[in-house]
């Protein structure tokens, strides 16, 4: 069984700013294991563009994963598709070779905020897989905790390369970025919280509008 | 970025570069015709699959297309 992971990053962002920045998001100051990068086949399918590259990364292991990969290099296909009309980009990406050993497939979906004007939500979905037998769940469990702790890192450089492309944000972002962990923390007491608010704030709105029942 | 194929740098920057603007400038507003770097696309193609194959990338698995078919892999136990 393949481990699950999941996270949600809210970039300070437009949608149609973030859709830019995806094709410009190497080199930044967190993808210095990202050594080449090449578009491998792209076109217009109805409305949307679909697009395959290709990434040659390092792969840094520890040294009881060498015995099941002898490689310094990854090589990585990101299959894209972005849809202008409805503003969803969507991204599809794993290893090429090795993926009997451990399989790292992650989905990110970008969509403009419903409820914030201006930026843009992705939700990251993960899966670790390995089908070497007896290490398997090793490789699994390494494999996830790796993935969580780059998370922030490439968020941390999509938001970097998004802040050159677009500095008019700059004097935001800091505030955003710092905001951003502590919104997902609050966003579901929040989301109580206006509900409620929204309940004790009806008969107040309706006081002070006495022409509406 | 850089290329995997080194005689492909100048190649894929002048492709990158059109692009970029094709994308912010046609196809963000509408425009689905795609034939503005079309020219630099197949050049830099050309120079990008002979290096895949110097560097012995299997390129029929990077032919299969996954995104938006049932390969996919699903989220598990899903909310239903």
């Amino acid at each position: 069984m393949p481990r699950y992971f999941e996270s949600t990053t809210v970039f300070n962002f437009s949608w149609e700013q973030v859709a830019q920045a995806f094709w410009r998001r190497y080199p930044n100051p967190n993808s210095k294991h990202v050594l080449t990068e090449d578009t491998i086949s792209r076109e217009v399918r109805g409305d949307q563009l679909v697009s395959k590259r290709l990434l040659r990364k390092t792969n840094a292991l520890p040294k009881w994963a060498e015995r099941f990969i002898n490689t310094k290099h990854v090589y990585i296909m990101e299959e894209s598709s972005v849809d202008p009309k409805n503003k969803v980009l969507v991204t599809y990406t794993r290893n090429l070779g090795f993926a009997k050993v451990m399989s790292v497939t992650e989905k990110v979906v970008y969509r403009e905020s419903e409820n914030q004007p201006g930026h843009t939500v992705a939700v990251r979905s993960a899966w670790i897989d390995s089908q070497v037998r007896g290490f398997s769940k090793a490789i699994c469990a390494f494999g996830y905790e790796r993935f969580k702790k780059n998370c922030h890192k490439m968020a941390g450089g999509f938001n970097h390369v998004l802040m050159s492309m677009y500095p008019v944000h700059q004097h935001l972002t800091n505030h955003a970025t710092a905001a951003a962990s502590a919104k997902n923390k609050l966003k579901d007491a929040a989301k109580n919280a206006s509900e409620l608010a929204k309940a004790k704030a009806a008969p107040i709105y309706a006081s002070l509008h006495p022409n509406q029942s | 970025m850089n290329s995997i194929g080194e005689a492909c740098n100048d190649l894929k920057k002048e492709y990158d570069s059109c692009f970029n603007t094709w994308f912010s400038e046609h196809f963000l507003r509408g425009n689905t015709n795609d034939s503005m770097c079309a020219p630099l696309f197949k050049v830099y193609q050309d120079c990008v699959k002979k290096a895949m194959k110097d560097h012995q990338i299997d390129l029929k698995e990077c032919e299969k297309d996954l995104l938006g078919t049932d390969q996919e892999r699903k989220v598990p136990n899903a909310k239903s």
